[in-house]
């Protein structure tokens, strides 16, 4: 049954992939103006030859339906288009930037729900006390702090104040470096963009692991599990915080998307090279094509994210039958 | 309502959030009046340290006055955050109105709908709605209520479907009034309380993904705004800390008021809801 209703959500991921694919290709079509020099990147200086083959390519001049035949036939092999700007195909730009991304995004992912759930726990651990004041207060700060901002204040304090941290970048350029002491450059350049990205999100999940926590202490095995007498830490860890990590884990594959769209913000204030900057730069320079695979590459991720939480949630509690 | 009110004030950060905002609106209102010269016109030397002359916050990297832009982007985060989670709430409530009411496939036709835009990382659709179609108001707005109307829809869904199968429904059906009728009149005054909240805390979200795109550069080019001081003077973050850091705080103590008064209104609202927080 589970094996089935598992199946039954990667089907579901597939026809939503289909629809992202769909909607990104009515996009280019809703775009005021005509489409083959929106595909060109509107750069003004396009010349005519190059949008006649655009036209015949993706069969701009015949009905609707052909135009979408075409459109998902290609992307059915992974291909992206061309960015006219960047002379390259948007493809192999989104797989230099990709990991980049994967390496800042996973980090902060990893850190938020690990500091967020400790932060919640320690604060649902006695409601109303002075560290559930601080925690809380700090979580409403940062819930209300825009990304960029912190960003910048980190950079402020730690680059430009202190020197501690490079402000820029994914590695020292110039150095010739042993593999070690590359993986601890970049690491030393991911601090500050990575807790960048992780604060609003350490937020969210300390929220939610405050609230998931004292929603499960008044269930009845917890009164159950204080009565026999166990130790006040085991009842908080074994009984408590694992029936509260449900929901967390849910949570945290929604905010998933959240986490990935704000790395285009984050890598944008750091010039780390991934796919968030490659965004912002074709947003500058209106080169649509790669703006728009990177939305569909962001958004396939994203749904595989979902798909990989719903598996996680089947594995933490047996009475979840996936339908 | 004297009720209500009672159990706001009961709240301390709802009160304090509520301070904030008064200020923050009253800012946005008297922008005109406090600084009559537009915050485009170059108005004195540029890079002016905060303090100085004509300039209490200092001046940009052009002699624009720092004050007088935040003034007039007070204006613009709430006018954006109101008008496009009003919009919001329109699509939301008619969606969820319909799923919960009809139920059947209606419902899991715009379930399926709603579940897809929850999907779709939400901050780079609006990047994408607003870089095609050009930034604008209208853009902006717009791309802002396209990601954020599916909670929305959920809760009225929901909210529906439990008030659905009351008696006072069915006497309003059995009397012969109109569907029409039933859900307007009957079922969504008493959905309103969650829906009020989480329209609440929406004007800020709204606020704080206004403030991101216009920091990538996609806000409206004619309006001022906080994000687009922050993102115009980054480059000169190391020379001019204060070009980024008074608009920023501008943002954060609106946002932060909204998300208070939002709580404040949802432990008035919703009493029944208290003891969760207070735990045991």
């Amino acid at each position: 049954m589970k094996v089935r209703g598992l199946a039954i959500r990667a089907v579901k991921a597939v026809v939503v992939i289909a629809l992202i694919a769909v909607l990104n290709f009515f996009l280019v079509r809703m775009a005021p103006g005509d489409p083959a020099q929106f595909m060109a990147g509107q750069s003004g200086s396009t010349d005519e030859k190059y949008l006649a083959q655009l036209r015949q390519e993706f069969g701009l001049d015949q009905p609707l339906q052909v135009q979408l035949g075409l459109y998902a036939q290609r992307i059915a092999l992974l291909d992206l288009g061309y960015s006219h700007r960047q002379q390259q195909s948007v493809r192999s730009l989104i797989l230099d930037r990709l990991p980049a991304t994967l390496i800042l995004t996973g980090c902060a992912f990893v850190l938020s729900l690990s500091v967020g759930v400790l932060l919640g726990v320690l604060s649902a651990r006695k409601v109303g006390s002075w560290t559930d004041t601080a925690i809380s207060a700090t979580a409403l700060l940062f819930y209300a702090t825009p990304i960029f901002w912190s960003g910048l204040l980190l950079v402020l304090v730690f680059s430009v104040g202190l020197d501690w941290l490079p402000a820029y970048g994914y590695s020292s350029i110039g150095a010739r470096m042993t593999g070690l002491e590359t993986m601890f450059d970049i690491a030393r350049h991911a601090i500050l963009p990575v807790t960048t990205l992780s604060l609003f999100y350490i937020a969210i999940y300390a929220r939610l692991a405050r609230a998931s926590m004292l929603e499960v202490s008044r269930l009845d095995f917890v009164k159950t599990a204080r009565a026999k007498g166990l130790p006040e830490r085991d009842v908080l860890v074994r009984h408590v915080l694992r029936n509260a990590l449900l929901p967390i884990i849910t949570y945290a594959g929604i905010h998933a998307g959240g986490l990935v769209g704000g790395s285009i913000v984050v890598e944008t204030i750091f010039a780390w090279p991934g796919v968030g900057r490659l965004a912002y730069e074709a947003v500058a320079q209106r080169d649509y094509n790669v703006l728009l695979g990177v939305f569909f590459v962001i958004s396939v991720i994203v749904v595989g994210i979902n798909l990989l939480t719903d598996f996680v949630y089947a594995l933490a509690d047996p009475r979840i039958e996936l339908g | 309502m004297k009720r209500f009110f009672a159990l706001f004030v009961r709240s301390k950060g709802g009160v304090i959030g509520l301070v904030i905002l008064l200020v923050v609106i009253s800012l946005a209102a008297g922008a005109r009046w406090l600084f009559p010269i537009s915050p485009w016109e170059i108005t004195g030397a540029p890079f002016e340290p905060p303090l100085s002359d004509n300039f209490p916050l200092g001046s940009d990297m052009l002699g624009r006055n720092i004050a007088a832009g935040i003034a007039y982007g007070a204006y613009v985060s709430l006018l954006i955050g109101l008008v496009s989670t009003a919009v919001a709430l329109a699509i939301g409530i008619t969606l969820g109105a319909i799923a919960g009411y009809v139920g059947g496939w209606v419902d899991q036709v715009l379930m399926g709908f709603v579940e897809f835009f929850q999907t779709i990382p939400s901050f780079v659709l609006a990047i994408v709605l607003v870089a095609i179609f050009n930034p604008s108001m209208v853009t902006i707005v717009g791309a802002i209520a396209v990601v954020s109307w599916p909670p929305i829809a959920r809760l009225v869904r929901a909210e529906f479907m439990s008030v659905r199968s009351r008696e006072y429904v069915q006497a309003a059906w059995l009397s012969g009034r109109s569907h029409a009728a039933i859900i307007v009149k009957e079922i969504l005054p008493n959905t309103m309380s969650p829906v009020i909240v989480a329209g609440s805390m929406m004007v800020a979200t709204a606020i704080l993904l206004e403030s991101a795109l216009s920091f990538l550069g996609l806000g409206d080019p004619n309006l001022m705004s906080w994000g687009y001081i922050i993102g115009a003077s980054r480059t000169v973050m190391r020379q001019a800390w204060w070009m980024s850091v008074f608009p920023g705080l501008a943002i954060v103590l609106t946002v932060l008021a909204i998300n208070l008064v939002g709580e404040a209104l949802n432990d008035a609202l919703n009493p029944h809801l208290r003891p969760v927080e207070e735990g045991s």
